[in-house]
């Protein structure tokens, strides 16, 4: 009987391999009181020395292999070099007449509790946690629960897994690891992020059902175990794992890469996010920030719309998730094809054409102050950026931007610090939004192109209607052009465009935008790599003369037919 | 003797990354080097002294320097403080 545990990814991909459970790191000191606290007192310096050296050689190695300093190494090499440090445990040893096992147990406790901001750091904890069971390991000559003594490739799982134990594995035989603890961002979720080895973190109690005779699969995408997998089970992650692995050796090294054609344009590539939750994966996925958070999919979750608090709680949390990336955060944009289980919003007959977006943040300002307010405060995080959905007019634009500032000035009265940088910018989705751009671009401080709901503005035709194709008219030459309208009077303003909606992960669409000069690709997740690895083929000047072509083209056939034959290299690796 | 005050505007303080950056960063001079905080003096060598200070937020602290390499290593000092985000 499988047995599924649901926790939080930590990448990696997908295994399939026996388990390996490893025990719990606690020694502990056997005696208090020493019998000869000059003999103790040597045991300890000579142990600092041992572990001190050990830790100088992990380090180095480690660096080496990632390329860059690995911070709780640095942190416990600083830690044990502190000749302060030292000394208190000496004068502790000496004064106490204490053994050097119980010494080191009482310096563990002094440091992680040296102040406040000590006690408050899970780092610092950790880090000091890891250098007392490393010197009671040497002082007691008993291991620390390792996986040095693993002869075959293995998922280990543990209660929890310190950061010197993460980089000593081998990472021949570590097939997955998992843990009961752990977050998305602690410092052993990136690191085996790093190490590429599937990991899932935070399964609330893995080590009471894992045995080492069990087989299991580790889903480090999804955030996914299955203990005794059935051979169905078996079968469809064996091919999901084939599947992941061909993409990520040709993908995965462009995770870490900025997006650029070969003509040196520098593209950003961010993510399409709609709960909260969705940022540890993208954190993970290559995305150069979050292009568009749509705020209702959270919103709606609840009876009623969370409170400011709450809401603050949710951006603060994105944000410090992120802090060098922008985030932009669209508003409530409910209506039409999201609407709201709530009878005192009335929908009228066309609700595409009724009380939607902005239109109904602005009616109801009662529901959009809150969450600006939330939005500003947690600006202070991270690169926190507010976007309006359904702008039409100029009017409502200026009004919003005027709500901005009125509660960025209430927030100021009542003491809190705001960034004065946070960008306000506007969907792009309606023809009218598209026609009288250059004004917006004077007034907002970024676009972002809504591609599925300007295409049905534009062509008037019902995107939840079944019998339009609306996809196909993503690439007709009206779309084309109002695209890149959009483009060339922002740029003209100094302001940057993203486009947010299916068009930008249309692979047949993609090389037109880049030609077009788009700053901003905003696609799921998903797709980013393989939109880095299409733009890092293409060049922009070159593509001018397809743009032109397209843009002369009668409808949307024409313009696939066009692309597909112009570029048929890109065709060939779709069908693959 | 080489003298600079800092605002920490960090919203976690100087916490262990930063702080194990700053020690290390102080170790690399000759001169003695000091953190002050709320009255209270440590060696900004010892990364132990940094986080028994529990420097949190909007604290204002003195970093003072006393040596050959003094104005060096105030500068390499505040450079870090600036990278680390710790203060403006």
């Amino acid at each position: 009987m499988s047995h599924t545990l649901n926790g939080i990814a930590a990448g990696g991909g997908i295994t399939i391999a026996p388990v390996y459970v490893m025990g719990a790191s606690s020694l502990a000191a056997p005696n208090k009181v020493a019998d000869d606290e000059n003999h103790e007192a040597q045991r300890l310096r000579d142990s600092f020395s041992l572990i001190n050296h050990g830790l100088r050689q992990i380090g180095d190695q480690a660096e080496a292999e990632f390329g860059r300093p690995i911070m709780t190494i640095r942190t416990l090499q600083t830690v044990i070099n502190d000749p302060a440090v030292r000394q208190l445990a000496m004068d502790m040893l000496i004064e106490n007449h204490w053994t050097a096992e119980w010494t080191v147990e009482q310096l563990v406790d002094r440091l992680q509790k040296l102040s406040t901001i000590a006690v408050s750091s899970p780092f610092w904890v950790g880090v000091v946690h890891d250098l007392g069971q490393r010197l009671l390991s040497h002082l007691l000559q008993e291991p620390i629960p390792d996986v040095a003594n693993l002869d075959h490739r293995a998922v280990v799982i543990a209660h929890s897994i310190s950061p010197t134990q993460v980089v000593r594995l081998d990472r021949q035989l570590v097939a997955a690891l998992v843990t009961d603890e752990g977050g998305a961002t602690s410092h052993f979720s990136l690191l085996s992020e790093e190490l590429a080895i599937p990991s899932v973190v935070a399964t609330h109690g893995v080590t009471k059902y894992a045995h080492d005779d069990m087989v299991a699969i580790v889903d480090g995408i999804h955030g996914k175990v299955i203990l005794q997998p059935s051979p169905q089970e078996i079968d469809q992650y064996q091919k999901m794992a084939g599947q992941y692995a061909r993409e990520n050796s040709a993908l995965g090294k462009l995770k870490h890469q900025e997006t650029r054609s070969t003509d040196g344009q520098r593209i950003r590539i961010a993510a399409n996010m709609s709960l909260p939750d969705e940022i540890n994966s993208i954190t993970h996925s290559g995305a150069e920030g979050v292009g568009l958070f749509r705020t209702e999919f959270m919103l709606m979750e609840d009876a009623r719309f969370t409170s400011e608090d709450a809401q603050f709680a949710i951006y603060k949390q994105v944000a410090t998730a992120m802090p060098e990336r922008l985030i932009v955060v669209r508003t409530l944009d409910i209506g039409s094809d999201k609407l709201v289980q709530d009878a005192s919003y009335d929908d009228g007959s066309n609700p595409a054409l009724g009380l939607r977006g902005l239109r109904l943040g602005l009616a109801h300002q009662e529901l959009l102050r809150p969450q600006i307010r939330a939005l500003l405060r947690a600006a202070t995080y991270g690169k926190i950026a507010i976007m309006f959905p359904m702008v039409t007019t100029l009017a409502e634009f200026r009004q919003s931007r005027q709500i901005v500032d009125e509660e960025r000035q209430k927030l100021t009265d009542e003491g809190i610090k705001i960034p004065d940088n946070v960008q306000v910018g506007m969907m792009v989705e309606t023809p009218a939004a598209v026609t009288m751009i250059d004004q917006f671009a004077q007034h907002a401080d970024f676009f972002s192109i809504g591609s599925n709901d300007l295409a049905q503005y534009l062509f008037a035709v019902d995107r939840t209607n079944g019998q339009v194709a609306p996809l196909l008219q993503t690439l007709h030459p009206a779309m084309l052009r109002s695209v890149l309208h959009v483009i060339r009077q922002a740029h003209n303003e100094g302001k940057w465009v993203s486009l947010c909606g299916n068009m930008a992960a249309l692979h047949v669409a993609e090389p037109l935008l880049l030609a077009m000069g788009l700053d901003e690709f905003s696609v799921p997740s998903d797709h980013i790599l393989p939109l880095r690895h299409l733009i890092s083929g293409l060049s922009v000047r070159q593509l001018q003369p397809l743009l032109h072509q397209a843009l002369a083209l009668e409808n949307a056939d024409e313009v696939e037919q066009l692309i597909k034959h112009s570029l048929p290299e890109l065709y060939q690796a779709e069908q693959n | 003797m080489e003298k600079r005050d800092f605002t920490i505007t960090a919203e976690t303080g100087i916490h262990a990354r930063p702080a194990t950056i700053l020690v290390q960063t102080a170790s690399k001079f000759t001169s003695d080097i000091t953190l002050t905080y709320n009255g209270k003096s440590v060696n900004l060598k010892s990364i132990m002294g940094v986080m028994s200070l529990g420097v949190g937020q909007n604290a204002e602290v003195t970093i003072s320097a006393e040596g050959d390499d003094e104005k060096d290593a105030i500068a390499a000092i505040e450079d870090t403080m600036k990278k680390e985000g710790l203060a403006d």
